[in-house]
């Protein structure tokens, strides 16, 4: 067992955190917009697809910069929401979790909105032929039976959240206890003589923290699925 | 007392039916291709027609001249598909009690005893669907749709995905059903044996037309 310095603990805190943040804001959006995907039929679609990809495809300093220009203090959303409801992110923790969220954002859509495609439209109208609304339809049949890919989106979200380094740098910078999660204080101690052990000790961590979250994913989906389908 | 007239004009296909049946089980034969399930669709409020209208009981459903189409949730139209799309994730019980746990089922509705001893699956109620036999499911699926107390019980091909001996029971049920809680019932089938056994009324479709209705001896012949 590696012993961690104070400042290490911070990183791993600080990435808990705002991983956390960052999934559980983002997994309501994320439901919509899969929902939007899956079951939509509205011009744009297709540019809403691509649009909620495209932070896995540009390169993530690109998105960073974006983030800068439009949440930094100056920019049209940034400093709205500042001066609304008194939310800054340039430069704070939470900057890194809109970021972490931003560049997750596409890992959670996907598998929600391919176990949305999967469900029996009629299980849905069977619902509402027995006198559901459609928002108790949403609720008590399309949700559960979705509930692997929202389970398995959450986390491999939660997972590419944690390591997230490139936009966060660009747009929050590296300050040790605000914005430094875990890749960020990695790439500190690899320009820092000496840093090696801490770089070792902290990739570690994120390699042990991204394989139980895949895990975990794994057996959610597994403890989910039993009894789900319709047998033969 | 159904009285239906529907049009839907689609690119491949033109819909245009109408007919009335007074009977308790009125039996809705044709071809595969025929328009059944586009009927069916009408009623249960899933389809909305280009024009038509469809009333149950003297309740109109849908009336494309005065701007009326219930939602599905609010006709009262209970639905049996041919697989019996049970909601996987809940247990045989709750799936029985869908319509009283999301909705408002009107008093002196159909108990639940009563459902479950004429169905004989009060054994069941804590199976998974999962673990159920295809004929066991469809028992499940027609409870569910009777606890519902709907105005209309349409069953869409209910036997097609059954072996024979279950085909029987299943048939049997169905007439205990009527004789029971005697709800009207809109029954689907290309089948013409299982339509002359129940239903004392028949509608023929073809090609999205009616062919005929009349006495289920006279029009089958």
């Amino acid at each position: 067992m590696p012993t961690f310095s104070p400042a290490e603990w911070q990183a791993i805190a600080l990435s808990l955190k705002v991983a956390s943040v960052a999934t559980l804001v983002s997994l309501p959006l994320g439901i919509a917009a899969a929902y939007l995907l899956a079951r939509g039929r509205f011009p744009g679609r297709t540019l809403l697809d691509g649009f909620i990809h495209l932070p896995l495809i540009v390169p993530p300093v690109v998105t960073g910069y974006a983030l800068l220009i439009l949440f930094g203090r100056r920019g049209p959303i940034g400093a709205f929401l500042e001066s609304h409801l008194g939310l800054v992110f340039s430069f704070r923790w939470t900057g890194a979790a809109l970021a972490a969220g931003v560049m997750s954002f596409p890992l959670l859509v996907r598998p929600i909105r391919l176990a949305l495609e999967q469900i029996d439209r009629r299980l849905e109208q069977a619902a509402s032929t027995l006198g559901a609304p459609p928002w108790k339809v949403f609720a008590t049949i399309t949700l559960p039976l979705a509930l692997p890919g929202i389970l398995a989106g959450f986390v491999l979200a939660f997972a590419k959240a944690l390591g997230e380094f490139g936009a966060t740098i660009t747009f929050v910078s590296n300050i040790p206890g605000e914005t430094q999660t875990i890749p960020a204080a990695i790439y500190a101690y690899t320009e820092t003589p000496g840093g090696d052990g801490g770089a070792l000790r902290l990739a570690l961590v994120s390699v042990a923290l991204a394989m139980a979250a895949l895990l975990a994913s794994e057996l959610l989906t597994r403890w989910s699925r039993p009894g789900r389908e319709n047998a033969p | 007392m159904i009285a239906f007239g529907c049009t839907l004009v689609r690119r491949d296909f033109t819909f245009d039916a109408a007919f009335e049946s007074a009977a308790l089980i009125t039996g809705l034969i044709g071809p595969s291709g025929s328009g059944k399930t586009t009927l069916v669709n009408l009623i249960a409020g899933l389809l909305t027609p280009s024009r038509g209208r469809i009333a149950i009981g003297g309740t109109v459903l849908t009336d494309t001249e005065r701007g009326i189409m219930l939602p599905p949730h609010l006709r009262g139209v209970g639905l049996v598909f041919q697989d019996a799309l049970l909601f996987p994730h809940l247990s045989v019980h709750r799936n029985l009690t869908y319509a009283r746990d999301v909705g408002r089922v009107s008093a002196g509705s159909i108990s639940f005893d009563a459902v479950t001893g004429v169905l004989g699956i009060g054994h069941l109620l804590d199976r998974a669907p999962h673990t159920l036999s295809g004929g066991e499911r469809q028992r499940i699926a027609i409870g569910r749709a009777l606890l519902a107390s709907p105005r209309i019980l349409l069953m869409d091909e209910p036997l097609a995905s059954l072996d024979s001996a279950r085909k029987f029971e299943i048939l049997t049920l169905i007439e205990h059903m009527r004789d029971e809680f005697s709800i009207p019932i809109l029954y689907v089938s290309h089948a013409r044996e299982e339509v002359a056994r129940l239903a004392s009324v028949v509608v023929k479709l073809d090609h999205g037309r009616v062919e005929g209705v009349g006495p289920t001896s006279g029009v089958l012949d």
